[in-house]
């Protein structure tokens, strides 16, 4: 390799001092390549150039997908058990008629706080973690496409989701509900911080979404491991795929109306007051218009965990793995078209009603393609009953029936006459209790393994599947019955005269079996984490590639990067073709980016360097957001820390540059 | 003999080695000869430029979506104020057209290694851009509305204020980009970021045509 590029070093006119004097930069010698196995010299080096600093400075600057992939998840379950206790606080109040446990304020803040943080701090960020730990070790390469973005989607939400709770807090907890309607969201009726706080926190939590999205939609098309083509790729990355496609088109209506929101309540725009041009029903329409796409980007991963544990528990390749990937591209496009059946008690042109009523019962279709998908996986082959696939049979049932209730409200006259009622409550917690959360447990206990290197307890996930099973639906069937009864939801108390009581109570108490069984689960993983069982590579006997790597994965993932020759690398082995990767730099760190189609080897990669400035922008732009609600002027001037943060993030150090030099090759 | 350093680092690059397709050895799969950046679809952040200007022209449909809204709901429009006037915006929008010319010269020197020119065309490009911006103030002051008199106000200063934001971010981005091409050495992964930086551009100016037609000529029609 000559060295002429390198001349920016100084007016030296032999090359070989010139390649001297940039190893002395860089601080070693020729550089080693990987390919070698565990054990080796390379080993050591790759575990060298891929370590974090230690102490808290490591913390905030690592860019490792796996640890941010656990925070993500962490921090998501830490807001799901606290959402689940303001449930837990709203069932005691509506346990009795005429209770009083809590007012009619703090009830507005309970539901909305438990809405808002369930779908926006739960289950976006949570689902988006678990694909920023495992779509990279799924395609077989060493990082995310943007390691720095990653780490900055992960502060931007802590940051949104520790802002939401800190107004809850103190009495400024947002209290329009989980969808913020306007007017009562708006300047009018909305008055003091708390839509303000709520409107922050959709910039920042969208913000992390789209960053993921864009993260993983390039670590999907463009890193794959050489040899996984389309074809190849496990349904898991194709639903992240999917899923990540969906984010980008429809996060960005949320975004847009939370800020003409927060513009009417800051600048005295109109947008939403009729009284000067506005239109209060454009809100429901963005609102939704992401809203329904929403409910899809957090059941497609459910699908996808689904997809992955079945197999395996199987022992047997996907029965129509074509099929199901097809559907779930058609979930994809289908959910675009639903969003008004959110809107049908607003005043609507009738054609309308019938294309969204027709919409919402097709998407039933591939979602039943899945499903019998699976059914057949499972009816041919050799069932390994573990707890993963327990939960996989429990959201079968509960699925089914949310889908079926869905269908119900999916038709205009239905709706009407259960719309904002108990109902719809109901129907809401079968899907995504059902299609997102069951799965959820299901992946947690199967990839548990992958994440710490030791096995949750069987004996403890049994009693807790069980537990949650009957806890779910003794909490939420009656709710059914409860909305076909006419109890309104959001109300903070009824009277006894209503007849309600019993039914309430009923799913109070279910609701204290399903708290139960979470605590289980966080017993179950705080034992495991520090005693259970070492986990092998591969405990499960799986095929993809995440169990191809020791577990937990070293921080570079793979010690040589896997060659891919079908749709189950670890169960078939093709004769006569590669099996690994090698000439990567094993002191750097370099990964591999192949072509879209066929993931032939194209260009070599060098991952930016851990940094501290994602997390001083992240903290920049959280300034600006609440600066700028404070005052007009905050909204212009509070840009120019971020704007600063950007560009040292940026900025290249003359080692990493001639880090760049030493490898570089010209395309 | 002095020669200038644009040149001398120009020479230089091209003695940079050239790529091999992997090969196989052994069991191994060996990459160690493929190039260490490529340009276009070849580099992540295409995809990543790419990802987030969908983003954006999602934002910029949707606000559009809501102007016409709001012009569907009110008898008048402008229902206050009047239309902006034409001369600023329609020279800013000559403006965006020409400035593609130094964006695609400079896109071109970097695809073709050619440090010297790429400071050239960036200096060039960073100066046009300083005439948008310009322009562009220029423009707040003949949009003849205040955002706060009414929907038509609001709906035209936020969807303005939304290609402007996007203005001075790119324009920012090209700044430090243009800035970084002095900092020597100088590595291929930079020429790389130029060419991103000018695809990016061709979206700002783009995405003006159709913004533009909004807000200049929706209220005249």
């Amino acid at each position: 390799m000559s060295a002429g590029s390198l001349s920016g070093l100084g007016s030296v006119a032999s090359t070989q001092a010139l390649r001297e004097r940039a190893r002395a930069i860089v601080g070693r010698g020729e550089t080693m390549l990987d390919g070698a196995g565990f054990g080796s010299q390379a080993e050591r080096a790759l575990q060298q150039a891929w370590r974090d600093e230690p102490g808290l400075l490591g913390f905030l600057k690592t860019t490792d997908h796996k640890r941010i992939g656990r925070r993500f998840v962490c921090t998501a379950f830490v807001f799901f058990v606290a959402a689940g206790i303001l449930a837990a606080v709203m069932r005691m109040q509506l346990a009795f008629p005429d209770n009083h446990i809590v007012g009619p304020d703090l009830y507005n803040q309970l539901f909305t706080m438990h809405g808002t943080t369930m779908m926006f701090i739960f289950a976006v960020p949570i689902m988006q973690g678990m694909a920023v730990y495992l779509v990279p070790l799924l395609v077989g390469t060493r990082n995310t496409a943007f390691p720095r973005m990653t780490a900055c989607a992960y502060w931007l939400f802590l940051f949104g989701a520790l802002s939401l709770w800190t107004g809850f807090a103190l009495n400024a907890g947002a209290d329009a509900g989980w969808f913020a309607y306007v007017p009562l969201a708006g300047p009018q009726y909305g008055v003091g911080k708390r839509e303000d706080i709520w409107n922050n926190l959709i910039n920042l939590s969208e913000a992390m979404g789209l960053m993921v999205a864009v993260d993983l939609l390039t670590v999907i098309l463009k890193m794959r491991a050489p040899g996984m083509s389309l074809r190849r790729m496990p349904i898991f990355v194709w639903a992240s795929l999917v899923t990540s496609l969906m984010i980008i088109f429809a996060m960005p209506s949320v975004m847009l109306a939370a800020n003409l929101a927060q513009f009417d309540r800051t600048f005295g725009t109109h947008f939403f007051n009729p009284a000067e041009g506005g239109d209060v029903l454009i809100w429901q329409h963005l609102f939704w218009f992401f809203g329904h796409p929403e409910v899809y980007f957090i059941f497609l991963p459910g699908l996808a965990f689904v997809s992955s544990i079945i197999p395996t528990f199987a022992r047997r390749p996907m029965f129509g793995h074509d099929a199901v990937v097809l559907s779930l591209i058609a979930t994809g496009f289908l959910s675009f078209g639903l969003w008004v059946h959110h809107m049908f008690a607003t005043n609507l042109p009738e054609v309308g009603k019938g294309f969204f009523t027709a919409m919402s019962l097709t998407i039933a279709i591939p979602t039943a393609v899945q499903i019998f998908c699976w059914i057949a996986t499972l009816w041919t082959g050799r069932i390994n009953l573990r707890t993963p696939l327990l939960f996989v049979l429990g959201f079968f049932f509960i699925l089914v029936l949310g889908g079926l209730t869905g269908i119900m409200v999916g038709s205009v006259p239905f709706d009407l006459q259960v719309h904002d009622s108990y109902f719809v409550v109901a129907h809401l917690h079968y899907v995504l209790l059902g299609g997102a959360v069951f799965p959820l447990f299901g992946a947690f206990f199967y990839w548990f393994p992958k994440f710490t290197g030791r096995m949750l307890d069987e004996h403890l996930g049994r009693w807790q599947f069980w537990l949650f099973f009957v806890g779910f639906n003794v909490a939420f069937f009656p709710m059914h019955l409860l909305g076909l009864a006419g109890m309104p939801r959001r109300i903070y108390t009824y009277g006894a005269e209503t007849g309600w009581g019993t039914l309430n109570l009923v799913a109070t108490i279910g609701a204290a079996v399903i708290a139960l069984s979470v605590l289980l689960f966080i017993v179950n993983v705080v034992h495991a984490w520090f005693k259970g069982p070492r986990a092998d590579d591969n405990p499960w006997n799986a095929s993809s590639l995440e169990w191809a790597t020791p577990s937990p994965p070293p921080a570079f993932n793979f010690v040589a990067l896997p060659v891919v020759a079908s749709r189950e690398p670890l169960w078939t082995r093709e004769e006569d073709e590669p099996t690994h990767v090698s000439g990567l730099s094993a002191q750097t760190r370099e990964g591999l980016v192949t072509t879209v189609l066929d993931a032939v080897p194209d260009v070599r990669y060098s991952y930016p360097d851990p940094s501290i400035w994602p997390f001083i922008a992240a903290i920049t732009v959280v300034v600006w957001l609440f600066w700028s609600n404070m005052t007009e002027t905050g909204m212009f001037y509070g840009l120019i820390p971020p704007a600063i943060a950007f560009v040292a993030w940026y900025w290249p150090t003359r080692k990493e540059t001639v880090e760049q030099l030493l490898l570089e090759r010209k395309p | 003999m002095t020669v200038a350093p644009g040149r001398r680092a120009r020479r230089r690059r091209e003695s940079t080695p050239a790529s091999i397709p992997a090969v196989r050895r052994g069991d191994a799969l060996d990459v160690a000869g493929l190039p260490s950046y490529g340009f276009g679809t070849r580099s992540l952040m295409w995809w990543g430029t790419a990802g987030m200007s969908t983003i954006e022209t999602m934002g910029f449909v949707l606000m559009i979506v809501v102007y016409f809204d709001l012009k569907s709901r009110s008898l008048v429009w402008p229902n206050e104020g009047h239309a902006p006037d034409l001369f600023w915006g329609t020279v800013n929008l000559a403006l965006a057209l020409l400035s593609v010319v130094p964006n695609i010269f400079a896109d071109q020197a970097a695809k073709d290694h050619d440090v010297r020119k790429v400071r050239l065309w960036m200096i060039a490009f960073v100066v046009f851009g300083l005439a948008l911006l310009g322009v562009r103030y220029l423009e707040f002051e003949h949009l003849n509305v205040r955002w706060d008199a009414s929907a038509y106000g609001s709906a035209v200063w936020v969807l303005f204020g939304l290609h402007t934001f996007n203005l001075i971010t790119n324009y920012l981005d090209s700044v430090v980009v243009a800035a970084v091409m002095f900092k020597e050495p100088i590595d291929g992964k930079r020429l790389v970021d130029v060419a991103e930086n000018s695809g990016y551009w061709w979206f700002i100016v783009l995405s003006w045509i159709p913004i533009y037609a909004v807000i200049y000529w929706g209220p005249r029609f």
